[in-house]
């Protein structure tokens, strides 16, 4: 089994759980060590209860795991929920002056920190976390170096007597636990390998500069404003035009008309925003103008709960906006996924002009992950598709105002030509056209212009098929029993996978990056020859196998779903196999047993 | 015929005219407004591939198929949405918006509101008939009082908005209400309209002679008085011109209400489009800037 190591900080929203969080994810980065960080919270700035796992090993690490080995609670609330958690081997790092920590199992250390003895409580308010952060690091077996380093940059803007002070407190915790406390078992080593840490918001912003976005425009809504942040702290050196706009029904609009006039334009949002939007999403297939929206699902319906995660829009999504039109609609599965996307989904929806759908969920949008910086690629293949922007272009005009903006042709597609070019106005309508743009749809309703039109707006379909390659099985062909999820489970699933394998039964996934196209042909051919089919996903209803069992009439033989707002972990899917193997169930609803 | 070198040719009437004609009313007021706007780009020499009309829906909104422009039709409501990123993208297009009554104060309003607050640099036009036509005939948000239609058969009881003060309220930087039965006043409010950098809003009495049996051509002609033949006016004065825009009745003032041009537009506020229009910016992000946002996540 992989070697990790996961530590989970508990306490009060403004107690500053973030902040030893980030040191920690740093030296572990640093140490070329990988590392997954999923924070629990809820919607309050101050008070509730957050709690934030970070775990980290030499080899990937794609999930927050089935373990806690450090617990750090910063008040008696988040001793009292997490404490039970802990099995031999962990240990609780805690302020002895304020904590009373409770009955913990055998074999986990409990560890006392003297908070007043070793920091002055008075000057500085957050000495338990800083104490906690050197004495766990000692125990680690890390080098108290790394911290002092981190320390200097954190505190670097409020000058070197705030610098001193800090470091002074962690090498308190730090020598105090050297002397007082067992190190842990396995100390964790160091590799040569640097990454990157970001989350899947700041991947996908990147991947939208990456991808040659200039307009991005947004309404805040969690879990989709990391976007929006990364955009407007980046737009003046990315030269991107970012805006704040006054709903979403704005913000897609407003997209739609920045790309109209040639530019990559990109907006995110979260399902109750994405409602607001889906008139616009018609408006840009029905025009031919392509645009690019992002969903990061949270837990519905309505506000629902929107610090939690949940796969709950896929139905939205292929209904969004009335009507028949082609669109594509991907998932990435995990961080770097989420940067990598982004130039992929603007190539397809530029060259066949129609809307384009991201669908990430609060898990990859607000988690974070170590990635190498090669993955994180400012150089990715560009397809702008058939865009004529100047006169010049060949481009089924012959500048005697011939052009036909909707032009019939084989593939569907038809030059775009964009405002300012000489010889090609024309207007594009929402109302239904002709090749000429001119509406059929009031008094000119003529039947045939509007088959031909229809028809030609779906043959695009056939190329977008052409475009996305199918999704491929993962591990071994005869599998006992085969895992398939979508989007953000898929390090969960895989790791479900390794550890049904090491205690006997062998498991393969299929997961499934792109929603439309799905290529139900392939994915049929897959599972018909696989011997237990198992569909993994985080709502009620089992959208997807919804949604497959649509598309290619196929019915797996079980189904495992959480809708509690928390993520999956590897062990709810392993249990949910053996008792489905069993024949006790066919749906399988793990507890989340970590309270938050 | 002539060949040789090409000079730039003088635009016509004719080389604004549309794929079709417009299939309004006979003595709709929008045919005022649409030769109005060709008469004023005619006068203005913008060429067709320079302007973009952008419309949301109902009668007045097919306005950009029937001008020969680049244009948009877009949603009910969202065309200064769809405005405002078609701007951003090419400050170097003439951008009109058109559109009626429902759909800029009705279903539009928010973005009405937050495009004037921007001060984005297009001319808004809304043909006001105070009436919504091509659903048949329900009261809109400029409807009067007391005024019966299918939707309020007895009678509107909801106060009418006055798009004036509130363009006024919102921060507009040029503010004028034109009439389609006044050709040469409106074609000169439009001129300006599009000179000005910045938020322009022209609302233009364009009565609807099918529906609204009350704001008629015939009840608009001796009550209009154009502010320009009013010595007291100052359209730099924003005070007066909020007093001005609450006279309602006998008579009713049409022309300049307001303006000022020491505000910049959204598209000149913004260092992004410093290098020009975002849609001439093809270049990729240098190396060492890409490199610098991977760098402060290690």
């Amino acid at each position: 089994m992989r070697q990790t190591f996961a530590i989970g900080i508990g306490g009060a929203a403004g107690q500053g759980v973030a902040t030893p969080g980030d040191i920690f994810a740093k030296i572990f980065s640093r140490r070329g060590l990988h590392l997954n960080a999923y924070n629990a919270y809820q919607s309050i700035i101050r008070g509730g209860h957050t709690f934030l796992t970070i775990r980290t090993g030499p080899e990937k690490v794609t999930n927050m795991g089935d373990r806690l080995d450090l617990l750090i609670p910063l008040n008696q609330d988040a001793m009292n929920r997490h404490l039970g958690l802990l099995t031999a081997g962990a240990a609780c790092i805690y302020n002895a002056d304020t904590i009373k920590p409770g009955t913990a199992a055998a074999g986990v250390q409990l560890c006392p920190l003297p908070v007043s003895k070793l920091a002055d409580i008075t000057r500085n308010k957050v000495a338990q976390n800083t104490l906690a952060l050197g004495a766990g690091l000692s125990m680690m077996g890390i080098g108290f170096q790394a911290l002092e380093s981190v320390l200097g940059e954190q505190f670097k803007k409020k000058g070197e007597a705030v610098v001193s002070e800090n470091v002074g407190i962690a090498r308190a915790g730090y020598d105090y636990a050297t002397a007082n406390f067992q190190p842990f078992a396995r100390p964790l080593p160091m590799t040569e390998n640097r990454y990157a840490v970001l989350s899947g918001n700041v991947a996908m912003a990147m991947g939208g500069a990456a991808a040659g976005v200039k307009f991005y425009c947004a309404y805040p809504m969690s879990p989709s404003t990391g976007v929006l942040h990364w955009m407007a702290a980046h737009a003046r050196k990315a030269g991107i035009m970012v805006r704040q706009v006054e709903d979403e029904i704005g913000v897609v609009n407003m997209a739609i008309g920045a790309s109209h006039a040639g530019v990559r334009s990109m907006c995110a949002t979260s399902g109750g925003g994405f409602a607001l939007m889906s008139e616009g999403l018609g408006l840009s297939a029905m025009m031919e103008t392509p645009v690019v929206v992002i969903d990061c699902q949270r837990a519905g319906p309505s506000t629902g709960v929107p610090t939690k995660t949940e796969q709950g829009d896929l139905w939205q999504m292929l209904g969004a906006a009335f009507g028949d039109y082609p669109r594509v609609i991907a998932a990435p599965l995990d961080i770097a996924d989420s940067f990598k996307i982004i130039p992929e989904i603007f190539n397809i929806a530029e060259r066949f002009q129609c809307p384009g759908i991201v669908l990430s969920d609060l898990l990859l949008s607000e988690g974070r992950l170590s990635v190498d910086p090669k993955d994180l690629d400012f150089n990715p293949v560009i397809d702008r598709g058939e865009l004529i922007t100047t006169a010049s272009e060949a481009s089924g005009s012959d500048g005697n105002g011939a052009y036909k903006r909707y032009k019939i042709t084989d593939s569907g597609i038809s030059p775009r030509a964009v405002p300012g070019v000489p010889g090609h106005t024309h207007t594009a309508a929402s109302d239904e056209h002709d090749e000429d743009g001119v509406l059929i749809s009031d008094e000119f309703t003529n039947p045939t212009k509007r088959r031909a039109m229809m028809e030609k707006r779906m043959r695009k379909v056939v190329g977008i098929e052409a475009a996305v390659p199918p999704p491929e099985l993962w591990g071994p062909r005869d599998a006992e029993v085969t895992l398939i999820g979508w989007g953000s489970t898929q390090g969960v699933i895989e790791e479900a996978c390794a550890i049904l394998t090491e205690q006997g039964i062998s498991a393969n996934q299929l997961q499934i990056r792109w929603l439309v196209p799905l290529h139900g042909d392939a994915i049929l051919d897959i599972l018909r020859r696989s011997r237990h089919t198992i569909i993994v996903e985080n709502n009620y209803s089992g959208q997807f196998a919804r949604y497959l069992r649509s598309e290619t009439s196929y019915v797996p033989n079980g189904y495992i779903r959480k809708y509690d707002g928390e993520p999956f972990m590897p062990h709810h899917i392993v249990e949910a196999v053996k008792e489905q193997l069993t024949g006790k169930t066919k749906l399988s609803v793990p507890a989340h047993e970590i309270m938050v | 015929m002539a060949t040789g070198l090409a000079t730039p040719k003088q635009l016509v009437a004719a080389d604004f005219k549309g794929k079709v004609d417009p299939d309004w009313c006979p003595g709709c007021g929008d045919f005022g407004v649409l030769a109005a706007v060709q008469k004023a780009l005619v006068e203005l020499q913008i060429p067709n591939h320079n302007v973009v009309t952008i419309s949301g829906i109902g009668c007045s909104s097919n306005f950009p198929g029937f001008i020969n422009t680049y244009g948009m039709h877009t949603l009910h409501g969202r065309a200064l949405a769809v405005a405002t990123g078609m701007k951003l993208a090419n400050h170097d297009l003439t951008v009109i918006v058109t559109g009626g009554d429902g759909d800029g104060f009705g279903i539009g309003g928010n973005h009405f509101l937050h495009s004037m607050r921007r001060n984005v640099d297009l001319l808004y036009i809304v043909m006001d008939n105070q009436i919504y036509g091509l659903t048949t005939g329900q009261t809109s948000p400029t409807s009067r009082v007391g005024m019966k239609t299918k939707s309020m058969p007895f009678g509107n009881i909801e106060a009418p908005v006055n798009p004036i003060s509130l363009a006024l309220a919102a921060g507009a930087t040029f503010i004028a209400r034109g009439f389609s039965g006044e050709q040469k006043h409106l074609t000169e409010l439009i001129k300006q309209g599009i000179q000005h950098k910045g938020f322009s809003f022209l609302d233009v009495f364009s009565p609807c002679v099918t529906y609204n049996h009350d704001n008629t051509y015939q009840w608009f002609r001796p009550r209009v008085k154009k502010l320009e033949d009013d010595p007291a006016h100052d359209p730099a004065d924003w005070v007066l011109a909020m007093q001005r825009s609450l006279l309602w009745g006998e008579e009713i003032p049409i022309g300049k209400f307001f303006e000022r041009t020491d505000v910049p537009a959204l598209h000149e506020a913004e260092p992004v489009l410093n290098e020009g229009a975002l849609v001439h910016n093809g270049a990729k992000i240098p190396a060492e800037v890409s490199r610098g946002f991977i760098e402060e996540l290690m």
